[in-house]
């Protein structure tokens, strides 16, 4: 239907492609156990958030979002570098097989995703902004991250699971509701920040105890 | 005034001891800072007695019958937390297992933790409840690894990921329940995520999104309240972080945590109208007491054996604001009161039985008794408060639990009295021998500090035989709120 694609603004368009996108990094992310390669998509898709942020904010108005997008694109900058960092300092290349195999935890993520989108479909009925279809992909990156901090082994996925998990709630703030108040969105950062920097601290001790990040070591403390 | 007095004292205390917290002189600043807190909470508490409910700052902040009684509790326990820490905390470092900079980070850690769980506690902000949630477990989770053993990075680890995602989750139900907001209060300024006014258009949210939210927020919040199953990190967080911290964790964060899940329960069920809310919160606590009851019978540390006791009685708590109506609500109340002493002051026993005999382990610690008369009888009055021998509060406020549970929900009578058996036989078994026989302690480098103990146990004895009115009062005015 071409008239139907016609109507939709230009503005709502990008933010659909950059709701795309994220679900497609959301997958790669899921597939890739290369640890350098991870962070490089995990940076990509801060990326594509500020992006999006930034279109919302141009095409309501909202002059508040423009400051979020800034102060996300801090964390799309900041913390993709100490992660390099780290995997330098520590030598890491690649993420031991993971829990499941790839191709199954992909299917996974198809149901995942099926699974977001019934959840989603009659919230995004209601949503009155431009961009409510999106709600569904901004629940399926919280859940695949989630899948991604469940299947992986390696201590820092671990961390690129959960730090993905808040890019997508990110998006979901956004594309719902065109953001959170500001103040609240600054606390939230902030503990997204400290948070990290604790994981980064928590690298150091662990690999001072164990001389390295397995967490297959951290398997001690369990009911016999 | 007092509210700034209240949340500042703990913000500054904990950059003050950030950065001199290594001196001589930490343990009494921490306790003076903790003491001042107190004094501030109880001139809050007795401006509310007199004038009633208030809301200052642009409605940021609110004082009401609900969290008026745990704001004082929160500095109470703080306060006396502290006065133990100072003497635990030194026969730690006589016993090498701390250095000076590991105090400074603790001493400085905890005058956060208690200021992020008084903002989580007196917000009338939704979002800036989530923000303090996050940042108490951001500043504990370096105060569980805080003696950097293998068991106990291991345990900060497992806190840390399993609270971040719970907490993940919250958030994605905090942004759902603003989505629902926005719509009636429109985005203007904060009002859409103010508890207040939520309160007030609560039966007007949209029903579909508000049922969804709640999920998500009951997920979320009720990992940190140690919910089964989600309570994995709860026994490993309290076993092996430093003895104080086990307390306020199990004293005084998994109330906050309850606190939150039960505003976002007030708002989802004037929304939804049925009795859904409140159904998952009796399965969720009635799962969490069953599980924790059966898993105390494994236990062979003793710190572990409390923490899943801490699990049954959060489950009971959950229970009772699930059945809701006047009573349960009341004994929930008073339930979350007298756990919070009762659980504190048997944490604090068991860090100076520990020290004593240097081991964690049941089997290691025997005959307390004999040496130290007043650790033996504290721990021993303390299991049996905990247990809900009378005359103790807690006593009272599992009776008032059961008889509503019988009248309202008779299917769950049984199986409420089964856990409540078979916890005390695996808790009073294993403390016995701990307490009579022969002794295996030895003398500490510091008399240990057995104040704060006695005056929690003789604050449930209290309130087992009498409620002050005015506590009475605000149990009565919560529980109708909460309905």
């Amino acid at each position: 239907m071409p008239d139907a694609t016609a109507s939709v603004p230009l503005s709502a368009q990008l933010i659909h492609l950059a709701a795309a996108v994220m679900l497609l990094l959301s997958f790669a992310m899921l597939a890739q156990r290369r640890l350098v390669s991870l962070v490089n998509l995990f940076a990509a898709q801060g990326a594509t958030l500020v992006g999006s942020t930034l279109v919302v904010a141009y095409s309501t108005g909202q002059h508040e979002l423009y400051l979020s997008a800034a102060v996300t694109s801090i964390k799309v900058v900041l913390l993709p570098y100490v992660l390099h960092r780290l995997i330098r300092r520590l030598s890491l290349q690649w993420d031991t097989e993971t829990l499941v195999n790839i191709p199954t935890t992909m299917l996974i993520g198809l149901g995942v995703v099926i699974f977001a989108f019934g959840l989603a479909q009659p919230l995004s009925e209601l949503a009155s902004t431009v961009t409510r279809s999106t709600l569904g992909i901004a629940m399926a990156v919280v859940l695949l991250s989630f899948l991604m901090m469940i299947t992986r082994r390696k201590a820092i996925s671990q961390v690129i699971g959960f730090l993905a998990m808040e890019n997508g709630l990110f998006f979901a703030a956004t594309s719902a509701t065109y953001g959170m108040p500001m103040v609240v969105e600054l606390g939230i950062l902030l503990d997204v920040l400290v948070g990290a920097f604790i994981f980064g601290i928590f690298f150091f001790h662990i690999r001072e105890q164990f001389e390295s990040l397995e967490l297959s070591h951290l398997e001690s403390l369990k009911e016999d | 005034m007092e509210l700034l007095i209240l949340l500042g004292l703990p913000l500054g205390g904990a950059a003050l001891l950030a950065l001199c917290g290594d001196r001589r002189w930490a343990p009494e600043a921490t306790v003076l800072a903790s003491l001042g807190t107190f004094l501030a909470g109880c001139a809050l508490t007795a401006r509310v007695i007199a004038d009633g409910p208030q809301l200052v700052w642009n409605e940021q902040f609110f004082i009401d019958p609900f969290n008026v009684f745990l704001v004082a509790l929160t500095a109470f326990v703080g306060f006396t937390t502290s006065l133990f820490s100072r003497t635990y905390m030194r026969v730690e470092a006589h016993h090498g297992k701390l250095s000076p900079q590991r105090l400074r980070l603790y001493h400085s850690m905890f005058q956060l933790f208690m200021f992020t769980m008084l903002l989580a506690l007196l917000t009338n902000n939704m979002g800036i409840l989530w923000v303090a949630m996050e940042a108490a477990t951001l500043s504990t989770v370096l105060l569980v690894s805080l003696y950097r053993t293998p068991a106990s990075l291991e345990a900060a680890w497992k806190y840390f990921i399993l609270c971040g995602v719970g907490i993940a989750l919250a958030l994605f139900g905090t942004i759902l329940l603003y989505f629902a907001a926005e719509k009636v209060l429109g985005s203007e300024g904060m009002s859409a995520l103010l508890w207040t006014h939520l309160n007030g258009v609560k039966d007007r949210l949209e029903v579909t999104v508000l049922s969804i939210a709640f999920v998500f927020l009951l997920v979320g919040y009720g990992t940190k309240v140690g919910l089964a199953p989600l309570h994995n990190w709860l026994p490993d967080a309290h076993a092996e972080g430093p003895t104080p911290v086990s307390a306020v964790l199990s004293g005084l964060l998994l109330n906050v945590a309850l606190y939150a899940v039960v505003r976002c329960k007030v708002l989802v069920e004037g929304s939804v109208r049925s009795e859904l809310p409140g159904r998952m919160l009796m399965g969720f606590g009635l799962g969490s007491v069953l599980v924790a009851a059966f898993f105390l019978w494994r236990q062979k540390d003793i710190k572990r054996l409390f923490a899943y006791s801490s699990i049954e009685h959060m489950g009971i708590v959950t229970f009772a604001f699930g059945m809701g109506g006047p009573v349960a609500d009341f004994a929930a109340l008073l339930h979350m009161t007298v756990h919070s002493l009762t659980k504190s002051a048997i944490f604090f026993v068991v860090g100076h039985a520990a020290q004593k005999t240097g081991t964690q382990l049941i089997e290691g610690i025997r005959g307390l008794l004999v040496l130290s008369p007043t650790v033996g009888w504290g721990l021993m009055l303390g299991t049996l408060a905990i247990l809900g021998m009378p005359p103790f509060g807690v006593f009272a406020s599992e009776f008032l639990i059961l008889t509503t549970a019988m009248r309202d929900h008779p299917w769950a009578t049984p199986l409420l009295l089964l856990a409540l058996g078979v916890a005390f036989g695996a808790v009073f078994s294993r403390v016995q021998p701990m307490v009579f026989g022969e002794t295996t302690a030895t003398r500490l480098p510091h008399p240990p500090a057995l104040l704060p103990v006695f005056a929690h146990l003789s604050l449930v004895l209290m309130l087992g035989l009498w409620i002050p009115p005015f506590l009475a009062q605000w149990y009565r005015l919560a529980a109708a709120m909460i309905g």
